[in-house]
């Protein structure tokens, strides 16, 4: 065992193995946890997001991508894109600022961070006094307001960070420009709007959340105009011609003040509470927008009324008489609206609106009538209801690859035709190598198709398996529907739906065959469905067959959950997969392993109580086989029993503190003071000294075959192979259990001429108990070659060389303690690799992947591709098991997150970072799926318009967002910003770059190949759920550690296919 | 048996040697001419021919002047214990599969003795039930003190023979920091410590194990910088035979250990301390191999370690069954009701009624 640790032993095979593997975190897909921060450059058309672990993530054209990461973690609060320049500046709820650019390197641009800032006020003021509550960034791009919560506003140099003490607004200063009688309504306190004039860059808007708003002249320090307002300010915005500004308030009002003759403005032009009379909630953000044909935009957030409408999140557009309140299921973290406008142009003419909510990001098109949502090519929600497991299928042929998107297709009907308005910088990455689909199982009982071919993870098509049964609420039923006359005008948008009608539909398993379209689905009540890809929609009934896999064991009593009721009747299916066959296990419990083998029409299921295979052909079932131990009481009895016991023990615990007196703590105060007080104190104060000491201790026992859930079946494998003499091959189906066990069965499939008549029969041909007894996750047959022996199908597609039939085969089984190869027909113990016992490390994932050499081209090998459960990644040689490589790729803490890896056919893998998140990484050299994109500024864009001429009048974009924070104007100097995407910028250089970078990249240099060290970040953590969960787990810790926990214990559980 | 008679026999002519052997329950008696003893494997040959054993492989030893029960397997001691043999030689022979090697060479008196004693008397434990001492074959290693000349002695490797016994391991290891001497001084590092015994397990029977011992190694593998979940994977993982290293919280039983003519120098050192690991030079692989055998049930082909084909599939064959299966041909060999497991040779004869725990652990799971 030794020898295979001993490293550099071979020069060769080192040198080779260098060629072949490679690990590379290389991009996340889905949407960012808990998002903070919304940030968006009209000039570059990137849309920038920050979150709450100190994440900084850019997004332009499909495939530019960018991420950064604050050494600090701490949450984003704003995130401002300088004017015209490739650079973005974030505030930090701990009050500090930082830079970042995109700069350049290898002709590929990357993220960076530059400086960090924080602003210091005159010694003794308190902290409150530069506690930043806006920024604007100044369209010269050389300047940073700072509006504070003591009122002031602070101006800082760029990019230096140096405070201009003498530029700084303070309250008094402008106090003395004002009128007597606004002087005494207490008008300051802190700055809540900061903007700079649409087309003079000499005046700032200044508006204080007391009601106060001033135009504040830059260059003679003095108050243009001012204004008050009667209510509480939230928010302030200006006419693209500086005319006429709009004031949102606390109590739900907004309100127009012209700008214009005379410096003092009593009373707003015009005044309105679009949801009153009735209290309403505040309008937090507004924008008011003009159009060419005459009537503007107004889209505001909030003002909502108060009693019946105040707790929905809320984005209203009114134009026109229509009037449309987006109803969105999670928070609006931020939203801002792109307009087509150049300087020169008078009208904002607003195309679309971005909304940031807390759990998906939500873009409307404004240009269409109705105001159709548009589909994000990325960004996507893969937890719009939380993701139970996930099976990947590379390499998708293309006639099926075009089934599923015509199917996709037609389920996208509301989506608007508009395309992707956010489309900045270039995607320089090659197109993707292959079709790649990534499956996804939701608790609602859906399955999501994902394109995972390239750096967009985009849906494809979704199936949802509810129709098939009878649940509490029907799906046909809308929740949507609104009469005409509605008020509030309600519309609700998104796809995120965290609540699931009935959680025994959540999907536990999937296998997809693709060059079938045959697809298997198995979910938590024991439901087994086999469904074919029909482009046509169709109305049938679906075929019910129920599986006992107790078979005659009496006694036995689930107390788990009950089965699904089927829908009785012929059901309409739309175009897609269409269930037709369903098989449900009795007991009801969920369904921990699924294989399919679509050329003998056979599927394969297996619970903890055993398995079965049945023929989906004839629709008959070929035999079950109960794997169940008679003493393994938890596993016959079921989840919920698991549950009662943990309570049971609490409350038993809980008897035992209050017997020991040590929780008196509430009866305390009222009893009588003095002796028996401190009696009890100090009783209380013993016990949780012996409560702390009490160490945690693992026990340190053989496994046995009397420990529970070892008839759990983990693996099924289909193979052909030399199973009973090494003379003759047959169809045999291979499971393996918790308790070590593998189960061989020889099938006879009859020949396709006689498919349908004959039955397919099933012998047990053997029985391997491993001695370890660790549970089996993994069986896989190698041929004569030692090449693992190829998918069903894959030959008679001319995809596969046909497995060697001549040399004798070889079993592989992966337990989560050992490789073992033993030989065929006659299975003897060849080879072994222990891994846990020489690493402390268990198998929690494996799976076959082919290793291309970076080199040279057609050369490549097969081996093992392991996850433990420290989270390390391992490339394991076949057949001789030898430990190529190794990788720490998850924090061992991290359950979740190891639980829902799954490895591709080619080297690659992804796993949920968040509930929202895939992290995807690649081992291989060859196959590497990352963002590579060229970020250029203003000039170099082919929509920017001819500027009206250098220096005097800015340049503008094409695209303009207005943002509170960062008004958009051209910047005077071009920049040239580029980024590798996909890393995280974790550290700043050590010598700052020059703040304007020269010259252009040359279009023939390679990327610098850089790579974020494989030690991760540890601490991107994922949130208190999953921190929860791992303490769920730990008590369980050793010996079993059956899946279903994790799903049942946490409705983001999330459990791979493998 | 006419004893006198050849008795008389034997010292009548002194050219000859009287022969006394002895194989299960029988006794054979021949002479041999003590100055022309033959080749071993002649020897060996007409042993075979007189316990009427032709095909069995057996180990042969003889009682020396002293006691002493030494092998014969050479025609070197072969020759050595025609020459010393007085007045008789007495052959004591063991079916070689159920051997106990340990009952050879030269031990320490006391096991010497009993050693003899039980060859001598195979039935003596029946007669003192409370005293269970068994049949050499049934000696089976429970625990062992190994390396003892490579390790410091503040340290103790042992060895938990898990398949040789029904008792569970029984400890608890848990996570603690000890003190080392390192080069900044005195520093408090993190280290495993086993936390509890379980009364009745096998770590606590051997009294080689006990509470506050800091684990340092499990089968050759430091486990310094590894977690407590990661240690406690490692020994179950190897729980079929354990190796642990420990320092023992209680050092004065080191003493023992210095009686020992060992090699073993005074010197203390930790060999935790940076200092690679040693090898498991006590791991013969043959042996672990042949514990880590895997059970197969085929279906028609020769079944192994299990001796019985597997009933098909679609009669699915009941747990009794397979107990039955387990009743070979060869039961009865053993005395019934002897205890203890029937050791590392799984496939050997089982006592009916017997836990099917004591198949090593390797029951079926059904």
């Amino acid at each position: 065992m030794r020898r295979f640790l001993r490293p550099g032993h071979d020069p060769a095979r080192e040198r080779l193995k260098r060629d072949l593997f490679q690990f590379n975190k290389t991009v996340e897909h889905g949407f960012p946890h808990q998002p903070s921060a919304l940030g968006y450059s009209p000039s570059l058309r990137i849309l920038a997001i920050g979150t709450r672990s100190g994440a900084v993530k850019l997004y332009g054209a499909p495939g530019v991508e960018f991420m950064g990461l604050h050494q600090e973690n701490n949450a984003v609060t704003q995130i401002h894109f300088l004017p015209g320049q490739c650079q973005l500046v974030t505030l930090l709820d701990d009050n500090s600022l930082h830079l970042w650019s995109l700069k350049v390197k290898g002709g590929l641009s990357e993220l960076q961070e530059e400086e960090t800032y924080t602003l210091r006020g005159p010694p003794g003021a308190p902290p409150s006094a530069t506690q930043i509550t806006v920024v604007l960034p100044h369209s010269s791009g050389e300047l940073l307001y700072l509006g504070t919560e003591s009122g002031s506003v602070f101006v800082v140099q760029l990019p230096s960070f140096r405070t201009l003490d003498s530029h700084t607004v303070s309250s008094d200063a402008v106090l003395q420009w004002l009128p007597e009688e606004a002087r005494n309504r207490r008008v300051f306190e802190m700055v809540e709007a900061l903007q700079e004039h649409p087309r003079d860059p000499t005046q700032i808007l200044i508006g204080y959340s007391r009601g106060l708003v001033v135009i504040w002249d830059l260059q003679g320090s003095r108050v243009l105009y001012h204004f008050l307002c009667s209510q509480q300010l939230e928010n302030v915005s200006w006419q693209r011609d500086g005319r006429l500004i709009v004031t949102c308030h606390s109590d739900g009002s907004h309100c127009q003040w012209p700008v214009s003759g005379e410096a003092k403005q009593s009373e707003p032009l015009r005044s309105c509470m679009p949801y009153g009379p009735f209290p309403c909630k505040a309008i937090t953000k507004i924008f008011w927008l003009t159009t060419r044909q005459g009537l503007p935009f107004t889209i505001f957030q909030g003002g909502m009324p108060r009693a019946s409408y105040g707790d929905r999140h809320c984005i209203s557009v009114v134009r026109d008489g229509q009037q449309t309140a987006f109803d969105f299921t999670s928070r609006v973290i931020d939203f801002t609206v792109l307009t087509e406008a150049d300087p020169a142009a008078a009208f904002d003419d607003p195309y679309a609106l971005v909304v940031l909510a807390e759990e998906e990001l939500v873009v409307i098109d404004l240009r269409t009538d109705g105001w159709p949502p548009v589909q994000p090519p990325y960004l996507a929600s893969l937890h719009c209801s939380a993701i139970t497991c996930s099976h990947h299928v590379s390499n998708i042929p293309l006639k099926l690859w075009e089934r599923i998107m015509a199917a996709g297709s037609r389920q996208k009907a509301h989506f608007s035709g508009m395309d992707w308005p956010i489309d900045g910088g270039t995607s320089l990455a090659p197109p993707p190598p292959q079709r790649d689909l990534l499956l996804t199982g939701h608790e609602d009982g859906t399955v999501r198709f994902w394109d995972a071919s390239g750096v967009c993870l985009r849906l494809l098509y979704k199936l949802s398996t509810v129709r098939v049964f009878l649940t509490d609420t029907d799906p046909s039923e809308s929740l949507n529907v609104q009469g005409e006359d509605e008020w509030p005008p309600l519309r609700k948008v998104g796809s995120f739906d965290p609540y699931s009608d009935d959680p025994r539909l959540g999907i536990q398993k999937i296998f997809l065959c693709k060059y079938s379209g045959y697809l298997a689905v198995a979910g938590t009540a024991g439901q087994v469905l086999v469904l074919e890809l029909n482009d046509e929609a169709a109305e049938h009934a679906v075929e019910q067959v129920e599986a006992d896999l107790l078979q005659d064991q009496e006694g036995y009593r689930w107390k788990g959950h009950e089965r699904l009721a089927a829908r009785p009747g012929p059901v309409r299916f739309e175009p897609g997969f269409q269930p037709f066959v369903l098989v449900q296990c009795q007991p009801p419990a969920v369904v921990t392993s699924l294989a399919l083998h679509s050329e003998w029409r056979l599927v394969a299921f297996g619970t903890s109580h055993g398995f079965g295979l049945f023929d989906h052909q004839q629709r008959r079932q070929v035999f079950v086989k109960c794997t169940l131990h008679p003493s393994d009481q938890l596993a016959l009895e079921g989840p919920l029993s698991r549950v009662k016991s943990l309570k049971k023990s609490l409350r038993q615990s809980f008897r035992r503190m209050r017997r020991s007196g040590v929780s008196n703590r509430k009866r305390r105060p009222a009893g009588p003071p003095g002796e028996m007080q401190a009696a009890s104190a100090k009783a209380e104060r013993t016990g949780l000294q012996n409560m702390e000491l009490a160490p945690v201790q693992r026990k340190i026992e053989a496994r046995s075959a009397e420990d529970s859930f070892t008839g759990f079946v983990r693996t099924l494998y289909f193979a052909d192979t030399y199973l009973r003499d090494s003379s003759r091959h047959c169809p045999s189906l291979w499971a393996g259990t918790n308790g070590g066990t593998v189960y061989a069965f020889s099938l006879r499939v009859p020949p396709a001429e006689r498919r349908t008549e004959e039955p397919v029969r099933a012998e047990q041909a053997k029985e391997i108990q491993l001695m370890h007894r660790a549970p089996v996750v993994g069986i896989l047959v190698l041929d004569g070659r030692s090449v693992p022996l190829p998918e069903p199908l894959e030959v008679a597609h001319d995809l596969s060389k046909s497995p060697d039939m001549q040399g004798s085969h070889q079993l592989l089984v992966v337990s989560e303690e050992q490789f073992k190869v033993f030989t065929l027909p006659k299975v003897s113990a060849k080879l072994k690799l222990k891994l846990t016992a020489l690493e402390g490390s268990r198998v929690r994932r494996v799976g076959v992947a082919h290793f291309g050499s970076s080199r040279a081209e057609d050369y490549g090998e097969h081996h093992l591709a392991v996850l433990t459960n420290l989270g390390d990644i391992q490339v394991v040689s076949l057949p001789l098991l030898k430990p190529q490589v190794r990788y720490s790729c998850i924090r061992r803490e991290d359950v979740s997150g190891i639980a829902s890896c799954v490895f591709t056919k080619y080297g690659q893998g992804f796993y949920l970072i968040s509930p929202s998140e895939f992290e995807r990484f690649s081992l291989s050299t060859k196959w590497l799926v990352e963002p590579r994109c060229l970020v250029n500024s203003v000039k170099t864009q082919n929509h920017s318009r001819p500027s009206n001429g250098n220096g005097a009048g800015p340049e503008r974009g094409p695209g303009q967002a207005r943002n509170t924070g960062s008004q958009s104007q051209g910047a005077a100097g071009s920049h040239l910003g580029q980024e590798r995407a996909g890393q995280r910028a974790r550290g700043r250089p050590a010598s700052p770059l020059p703040f304007r970078e020269e010259g252009w990249p040359s279009d023939g240099a390679r990327p610098a190949q850089r790579r974020e060290s494989p030690k991760g970040n540890p601490e991107r953590a994922g949130g208190g759920a999953r921190e929860l969960r791992q303490l769920a787990f730990s008590p369980s810790g050793h010996g079993v550690q059956p899946e279903q926990w994790g799903s049942r214990m946490n409705s983001t559980g999330v459990q791979a296919a493998s | 048996m006419n004893r006198g008679h050849r008795h008389g026999a034997s010292s009548g002519c002194l050219g000859t040697m009287e022969v006394k052997s002895k194989f299960g329950a029988e006794f054979r008696r021949f002479s041999l001419e003590r100055s022309k003893p033959g080749r071993f494997e002649e020897f060996y040959g007409l042993l075979q021919h007189v316990h009427k054993i032709p095909n069995v492989e057996v180990l042969v030893g003889y009682a020396d002047i002293h006691g002493d029960l030494l092998p014969i397997n050479n025609d070197d001691n072969y020759h050595k214990a025609v020459s010393t043999a007085n007045p008789l030689l007495r052959i004591f022979i063991q079916k070689k599969e159920e051997a106990d090697y340990s009952a050879f060479g030269t031990d320490t008196l006391i096991k010497k003795k009993n050693v003899l004693t039980h060859v001598l008397r195979p039935d003596h434990h029946r007669r003192k039930p409370h005293l269970v001492i068994s049949l050499p074959q049934d000696f089976r290693p429970v625990s062992s003190i190994i390396d003892v000349d490579i390790l410091p002695e503040t340290h103790r490797r042992v060895r938990l023979y898990k398949y040789g016994t029904e008792k569970p391991l029984g400890f608890y290891i848990r996570d603690g920091s000890s003190v080392r001497v390192t080069p900044h001084g005195l520093e408090k590092v993190p280290g495993i410590f086993i936390s509890r015994l379980v009364p009745g397990g096998l770590a606590q029977s051997t009294g080689l194990l006990a509470v506050n011992d800091e684990v340092l190694e499990v089968n050759g593998i430091e486990v310094s910088g590894k977690s407590l979940d990661q240690v406690t994977d490692m020994m179950i993982a190897n729980s079929h035979n354990l190796i642990v290293t420990v320092r023992p919280a209680n050092q004065r039983n080191n003493v023992v250990r210095n009686s020992r003519a060992s090699g073993s120098s005074g010197q203390s050192t930790d060999t935790s301390l940076g200092g690679p690991p040693p090898a498991e030079p006590s791991l013969e692989p043959g042996d672990e191999d042949s514990e880590e055998e895997d059970i197969v049930i085929e279906d028609g082909g020769l079944p192994r370690l299990i001796p019985r084909a597997a009933p098909d599939a679609e009669s699915l064959e009941s747990l009794t069954q397979i107990e039955l299966s387990f009743e070979s041909p060869h039961n009865g060999f053993l005395p019934s009701g002897a205890g203890g497991g029937a050791g590392p040779e799984r496939d050997h004869a089982r006592a009916p009624g017997q836990a099917l725990v004591e198949e090593a652990g390797t029951i079926l799971t059904l």
